[in-house]
């Protein structure tokens, strides 16, 4: 075997035995923990982003006003680098004298879950068909029925596409909480290990690899469940209509 | 002769993969030089294949096509192409050239220097009837029907001796569509192209077709003759059926007046006497008498308003309906139909040339 | 990993009086960074595109594998990248550029089937060979929403750039990471990384509108 083999092999090794060392997976600095920590930092900023950007974001949808905002807000939202938003808020309530584990990271991530949710809330009702809610509301339901059995089912693939988008970005962004303290999820490996240069690099490629395979599962466990989370009809479309749809962001 | 065959299709088949049964099976057709050949059917009976396969849009499952005497796989698609014109339904006209650069695509792929192309732009702006100024605007800018006159004036730019027509007035409406007929007919007898045009409207291929081949599903030819003889006499049910109802009148519409024997009719000069007038009126025991001043038309006058002034003091009231020699004889029929006097008047330039009466139509259909 | 407990005031002018060049370094840096990225990535993604058009088979497998690099995180890429490649230039751009891709072959795809058929027939029709019609017809056609791809991925980079600040790099980031991690923190730093990548966003996202517009002088004219 030749000399990069011989180094490759020597790497590999490396990583094996870190992953199968003592305590690696349930001890307090372990994997398991980590993991669920990685998944509650990002679950909990959704589930506060979406109370706060659904149903606005369907609500003005709904009233047809409100564009300039829509586009402001995910052109702002792109343009923040998320990373600066993380430290920034760090520096905040370090000043303010918060514990830096938790909420730093969760408030930076709820500022980064909104646009992504809002914008597609927002295109989905309003890319429903005039004539669909004026023969609803011809009918006699009321404004909020026609939200109800009307424009979030038709509008369902896009605002469950914002949602998607929203929650792997945020995902993928929890590794940066990694600086602030000794939070940050499957993250905390990564960036401390990049500081301790060579000796850890077994635990940072380590790390690198449990957050992709984390990342991708979740994307996968997401388009598994949209065939579960979206109503008969809008599931018939074309994965290309679908996707289309989705691409608001 | 051969020379005078400007494209011959020898038992031309397309099959498309994957599609049960021929889009056209065996298809022999030949069309001669500076003819005008519509093809005319239903959906599905490989007129639009057809067309294609010429310029090897889609190419033959087996066959041959040949073009000018020389087979058109012999040479590369798009160099075939750039000898043949190209007119599309959707006109496609590219959205991010000007009207002017449109025009002058194919002469710009052939190489040409640009004061060639801008003087045939201007040129064929002209022909087409597009004012100048639309040459520096973009398609957005223009109607649908300029839009479709630049679709011809570009697929003229190269001069090609052939031009292909996919049903190109189908995206117009239908009063515009009307006009861009009369006017793509009366080019192409100017220019002496060779034509095959699609459409599936049976009356805009006899109304601009020298011949006119009806197909049948699967590019079966069922008829391929000249408008006035298919209307007169179908080949079978199909080919009835496919031209519609009203066939005698549409025969008609293709039949000249000049083909008819013209009257002269009631018509005395105003010079006349009013005893030669009551004359006339007797003789023709008719109750209107024509006016005429030399050989000019001037009208018509109430016969019972004649008494014994002189012609010229009467007010000649003009007629309804006048044809010209090269009106057809359909619109003879309905001047008969329209007006008081029951006669169609025939004028050329203000002079009389004679009349007709429903006697006179009538003797013609049976001939 | 734990930081300093003290901080230093909110914003210090005197500070970016006197660092102007320093930061000036920094955002030119930033700006090599995300330039080549972007460069890099169009080349790709032409290339990539341009055979999802040719073989529509591939364009599936080719969306796969560039949305799993988009999916993963940057800095989990940096450290799957850095044993074969270091801590440096390569790295980063590897990771910058496979951000760009999902996006922007996405885009170019999508502009390209969205020419309309008929312009594309009457093309072939009057004799344009492939290669010819999809860069003098399509392509033009396509900018509009090419360049709309353009202006997210660019705006997406520069954001992503700040990270490879963990690699030693990072242009405006380097701000942003060393404002953390002082003896004493330092948010003047922080807030200058942050505020100039904003701006620096919003800039270039601006100037790519404006060349998109320049370059499609047909879609600024209304019908009559």
């Amino acid at each position: 075997m030749d000399k990069e083999g011989c180094r490759l092999m020597e790497f590999i090794s490396e990583v094996v035995v870190w992953f199968s060392e003592d305590g690696r997976w349930a001890g307090s600095d372990g994997i398991l923990p980590r993991t669920v920590e990685h998944l509650w930092l990002a679950i909990l900023p959704m589930i506060i982003a979406a109370a706060l950007a659904l149903p606005i974001g369907v609500w003005l949808g709904h009233r047809r006003t409100g564009e300039f905002a829509a586009n402001a807000v995910v052109n702002i939202g792109r343009a923040i680098p998320s990373f600066g938003l993380i430290i920034l808020s760090g520096v905040f309530f370090l000043r303010a004298g918060v514990s830096l584990r938790f909420w730093p990271a969760v408030v930076a991530l709820v500022a980064l879950a909104i646009p992504p949710i809002f914008t597609n809330a927002y295109a989905a009702i309003v890319t429903v068909p005039q004539e669909t809610v004026e023969a609803a509301r011809g009918m006699g339901l009321t404004e909020g029925a026609i939200l109800r059995q009307v424009e979030i089912p038709v509008g369902s693939a896009v605002i469950l596409a914002g949602v998607r988008i929203s929650f792997i970005q945020v995902l993928a962004t929890v590794p940066l909480a990694a600086v602030l303290s000794s939070g940050g999820g499957l993250g905390q490996y990564v960036v401390r290990g990049f500081a301790q240069g060579v000796g850890a690099r077994a635990e940072v490629f380590a790390g690198a690899l449990l957050i992709a395979l984390l990342t991708l599962a979740a994307d996968w466990a997401f388009s598994s469940s949209e065939r579960l989370l979206l109503p008969e009809g809008i599931r018939r479309l074309r994965p290309e209509e679908i996707k289309a749809a989705a691409s608001v962001s | 002769m051969a020379e005078d065959v400007m494209i011959r299709l020898v038992d031309v088949t397309k099959q498309f993969p994957g599609v049960a049964g021929l889009a056209v099976d065996g298809l022999s057709l030949e069309v001669g030089r500076g003819e005008f050949v519509t093809l005319v059917g239903p959906s599905g009976c490989g007129k639009t294949t057809t067309l294609k396969m010429i310029n090897r849009i889609i190419e033959p499952t087996s066959g041959s096509i040949v073009i000018d005497g020389r087979n058109s796989l012999a040479s590369p698609a798009h160099e075939l192409r750039r000898s043949i014109g190209y007119v599309i339904q959707q006109i496609g006209l590219f959205p991010h050239r000007t009207i002017a650069q449109n025009i002058a695509t194919v002469p710009m792929l052939l190489g040409w220097e640009q004061p060639r192309i801008d003087g045939r732009v201007a040129e064929l702006a002209d022909t087409v009837g597009l004012q100048e100024e639309m040459l520096a605007r973009y398609p957005a800018e223009l109607s649908g029907g300029q839009q479709q006159r630049v679709g011809v004036a570009r697929a003229l730019a190269a001069d090609p001796p052939i031009l292909l027509a996919d049903e190109p007035f189908g995206a117009v409406d239908p009063i515009v569509r009307t006009r861009l007929q009369q006017e793509f007919r009366d080019l192409q007898e100017r220019l002496g192209k060779t034509v095959v045009f699609v459409t599936h409207d049976v009356d805009e291929a006899i109304f601009l077709g020298d011949r006119m081949a009806v197909l049948n599903v699967g590019g079966k030819l069922e008829q391929y003759d000249t408008p006035e003889n298919i209307l007169a006499d179908p080949a079978n049910e199909f080919v009835e059926s496919f031209l519609g109802g009203e066939r005698g009148l549409k025969r008609l519409g293709l039949l000249p007046v000049t083909g008819a024997e013209l009257k002269w009719g009631p018509f005395v000069d105003v010079s006349s006497s009013p005893a030669a007038a009551r004359a006339t009126l007797e003789e023709h025991d008719v109750d209107w008498l024509g006016l005429l001043d030399g050989t000019r038309l001037l009208g018509w006058v109430d016969g019972s308003l004649l008494d014994d002034r002189s012609l010229v003091d009467h007010e000649p009231r003009p007629f309804l309906v006048t044809l010209s020699s090269d009106s057809s004889l359909r619109t003879a029929l309905d001047a008969v139909v329209t007006g008081h006097a029951r006669v169609a008047v025939v004028v050329d330039d203000g002079v009389y040339r004679g009349m007709l009466d429903l006697d006179s139509i009538a003797e013609e259909i049976t001939e | 990993m734990t930081l300093a407990q003290q901080t230093m005031p909110l914003f210090d002018w005197s500070w970016v009086g006197r660092n102007l060049d320093t930061i000036w370094d920094r955002t030119i840096e930033h700006l090599r960074l995300t330039g080549f990225a972007l460069v890099v990535g169009l080349g790709l993604s032409i290339a990539l595109a341009a055979l999802a058009l040719r073989r529509p088979r591939t364009y599936e497998p080719i969306t796969a594998a560039t949305g799993i690099m988009y999916t993963i995180p940057s800095l989990a890429v940096f450290a799957l990248v850095r044993p074969w490649f270091g801590i440096g230039f390569v790295t980063a751009e590897i990771a910058l550029v496979s951000y760009t891709l999902l996006i922007l072959i996405r885009n170019i795809v999508a502009g390209i089937n969205g020419v309309p058929p008929g312009v594309r027939e009457a093309a072939l029709g009057m004799g344009y060979r492939d290669g010819e019609r999809l860069r003098r017809i399509e392509f033009p056609l396509a900018l509009p929403v090419i360049v709309a791809g353009l202006r997210i991925a660019t705006v997406t980079v520069i954001g992503l750039v700040t990270v490879t600040s963990l690699l030693g790099l990072g242009g405006l980031g380097f701000f942003i990471l060393d404002g953390i991690r002082r003896s004493v923190i330092f948010p003047t730093g922080i807030i200058v990384g942050v505020v100039l990548s904003v701006a620096l966003a919003a800039i270039l996202d601006l100037v790519l509108l404006a060349v998109g517009r320049i370059l499609t002088p047909w879609t600024r004219r209304d019908a009559v």
